[in-house]
């Protein structure tokens, strides 16, 4: 067995359906070794989306997404991808074809010294210098990946190694890192604090972040929240944990939420935060919102806690196995006042919307999408305005809703709803995004085709980077630099090139039919959505 | 803002210098002396780095520097139970009349001379950071034609500070 058998070997331990990748010279011993294998493969059409598609599966599966390119060009197309992954926390191993390991350092061709370029924003890089460390260090890179706070892990092999002979193929049963222990089980002495805290509370509130849905806690969060009669708001990366229309949700916090969201954060007494970093998106200043309040700061992440603001109660460990224990315990807690009050602010403080009537208004199309969605559906929203409207007006029911929160890469949205289509065969997928952030990963339409996976592309177009374009409106008094799109390419006529169903949205009244014509369409579908130019966020 | 002196248990890997020096700059922490060099088990090494920051600061370098995967033990050397050294050599331009001068400042300071020649010493410091900057403060009315620093590298004292390492 050689090297790249023994990686495809590690792969099937590992039971990888999927690896979403580009071939190329420094990674071809691998792509011959798994054409005998279970793991399918799939070719995107650019590296970055290898990545995103490995992350939509990643995502919704709740298992490790896989990529495999080359080295050099291939590698470093690879790290926009890998710091997405890393900024929201998603669990990737990426595997990089790397030149012969006696020419490494002296700038051959399709050199790059990836693990040098993806050093701080990998959660762990190998470059692998013995091939009989590869079961080792395969099954440690799954492990790094998916414990802890969850990430990608790198691993960069040369292809001398990969065409190495290895002796005595064996993955390892168990592992004995020295260094590597994260913590998942909660302080209980902690968790009874947080207890006395929410019993002490006037007026409690959960904020949940992407943390909840690495963790797959939607359903021990959501528990404790009814047990107890909690408020939860969320991050942009905790939308989805708990359904939109959820009595006890009242919406998405930061400068681009719910004005009731943002007065829930700071009117609380007692907050519990969990899984979300509270990044200057979410809270403007949290010194001045948490100066009278309780913060109970629950994360996997130590070096989270205290990062942005010292919380009195800190609780290291995975949310999953805190909330088991707190819905464990009986806890006494009375605050009817507080939530009448919370639902009066959910039905008052509604942001007021001037939609032209000659355009389709992006809140009301969202919602009616949202409305004829399957409740399972999955619903990547890309980034731009499309994501902030997405984030406001889409109702998740019992699906999920993906977008790339931390890192805002735009072209996310397609790869992403690719990898999930293809990992959850008949769920319904769709990707939202932008005329801007739709360009950035048009290419991977052809993949789509290819695997034939019936992902629904719906562009909001505005002819316009929106979201850039609303700064500049803001900030530069109208000086629109660099932000115009022309009206190319002609939807229509693209879609015919990929053989792909196409609809058009010129107005509300358009809406509903052309919703419905997509979710019946078996096959693939891009909607085009008309929007106006001049429409913000705000 | 303090100075402070942080002792990392590391897994002897290749890279791990650059992982932890990398990390400092990427987050903006300072360092002003890094020393690095394997313990009595040749699978660790022990990285002594002086740091300045405030106390937010010094915990956030403890915890980003305790997630690194390579990282066994994160300590602060108390300076009331630590000792620390650093070693220092200074080369310094001298004649026929200053020689003399230099070599007696450096007795007292129990510093040695490790080379001479016709217009140059060459002395070797050992000593806590005071000590090293007292003695250059000496020096000042002579010529230091070449300075070489250690940076400061230290221990736990006693017993009850020890890291067993498996």
């Amino acid at each position: 067995m050689i090297g790249a058998e023994a990686i495809v070997k590690c792969l099937e331990e590992e039971n990888v359906k999927y690896v979403f990748g580009y071939p190329g010279v420094a990674i071809c011993p691998f792509y011959n070794a798994i054409t005998d294998s279970s793991v399918k493969t799939v070719l995107v059409r650019t590296e970055q989306s290898a990545a995103h598609a490995a992350s939509g599966l990643a995502r919704t599966t709740g298992t490790v997404g896989v990529c495999a390119v080359t080295s050099g060009p291939g590698a470093t197309n690879l790290l926009t991808g890998i710091a997405t992954a890393f900024a929201d926390s998603i669990p990737l191993v990426c595997i990089t074809g790397q030149v012969d390991s006696s020419m490494l350092g002296s700038d051959v061709f399709q050199e790059a010294d990836v693990t040098g370029a993806a050093e701080s924003f990998v959660k762990y890089s190998y470059l692998v210098r013995n091939v009989n460390d590869i079961p080792r260090i395969m099954k440690e890179a799954f492990h790094i990946a998916s414990t802890g706070r969850k990430g990608p892990v790198l691993v960069d092999v040369p292809i001398d190694i990969q065409n190495a002979t290895i002796k005595n193929f064996k993955y390892p049963e168990e592992l004995s890192m020295r260094t590597y222990k994260p913590t998942v089980k909660g302080n209980f002495a902690q968790i009874k604090k947080l207890v006395s805290a929410v019993e002490k509370a006037k007026k409690p509130l959960i904020c949940v972040g992407g943390g909840v849905a690495l963790s797959r806690a939607e359903k021990e969060v959501i528990d404790f929240a009814q047990k107890n009669n909690i408020p939860v708001v969320s991050t942009m990366m905790g939308i989805g944990v708990m359904p939109t229309l959820h009595p006890l949700y009242f919406g998405m916090v930061g400068n681009n939420g719910k004005i009731y969201a943002n007065r829930a954060m700071h009117e609380c007494d007692t907050l519990i935060l969990v899984g979300a970093r509270v990044a200057d998106r979410a809270v403007n200043r949290p010194d001045i919102v948490m100066e009278n309040t309780v913060l109970i700061h629950i994360d996997v992440d130590p070096a989270e806690i205290g990062k942005n603001y010292g919380p009195t109660i800190p609780i290291v460990g995975d949310a999953k196995s805190i909330f088991e224990d707190l819905n464990a315990l009986d806890i006494q807690s009375e605050h009817g006042e507080w939530l009448d009050k919370l639902k009066e602010y959910r039905e008052t403080l509604i942001q007021k919307r001037d939609p032209k009537p000659e355009f389709t208004d992006p809140a009301f199309f969202i919602k009616k999408l949202s409305e004829k969605m399957d409740d399972n559906a999955a619903y990547v929203a890309d980034v731009g305005q499309n994501q902030i409207w997405s984030c406001n007006y889409h109702i998740v029911k019992n699906g999920s809703f993906l977008t790339s929160g931390g890192m805002g890469t735009m072209g996310y949205s397609i790869p992403a709803a690719m990898g999930i289509a293809l990992s959850n065969p008949g769920r319904q997928v769709v990707a939202v995004c932008g005329d801007g952030s739709f360009q950035m990963s048009m290419c991977e339409l052809a993949t789509i085709r290819q695997e034939n996976v019936p992902v629904k592309v719906v562009v909001i177009k505005n002819s316009y980077l929106g979201m850039v374009r609303e700064y500049q409106h803001y900030t530069y008094k109208d000086n629109y630099s660099v932000v115009k799109l022309n009206d190319y390419p002609k939807l229509e006529a693209l879609a015919g090139a990929y053989d792909m169903k196409y609809l058009r949205v010129c107005n509300n009244e358009e809406a509903e039919g052309a919703i419905d014509a997509m979710l019946k369409e078996k096959g693939p579908c891009i909607l085009e959505v008309l929007v106006d130019p001049e429409d913000t966020v705000k | 803002m303090q100075k402070t002196v942080i002792q990392l248990l590391v897994d002897n890997t290749s890279g791990v210098l650059s992982r932890i020096s990398g990390l400092f700059s990427r987050r903006g922490y300072n360092i002003e002396s890094i020393t690095a060099g394997v313990t009595a088990n040749p699978n660790y090494t022990r990285i002594t780095i002086v740091t300045i920051g405030d106390d937010d600061i010094l915990d956030q370098i403890e915890k980003q520097v305790a997630k690194l995967v390579d990282v066994r033990d994160v300590k602060v050397l108390e300076p009331g139970n630590s000792v620390y050294r650093e070693l220092a050599l200074i080369k310094v331009k001298v004649d026929a009349q200053s020689r003399q001068g230099v070599i007696s400042i450096a007795d007292i300071f129990r510093a040695n001379i490790i080379d001479v020649g016709p217009q140059t010493l060459v002395i070797e410091l050992t000593g806590d950071q005071e000590k090293i900057e007292a003695f250059l403060g000496l020096l000042e009315g002579y010529e230091i034609l070449e300075l070489a620093r250690t940076g400061v590298t230290g221990l736990g004292r006693g017993i009850e500070n020890v890291t067993y390492l498996p």
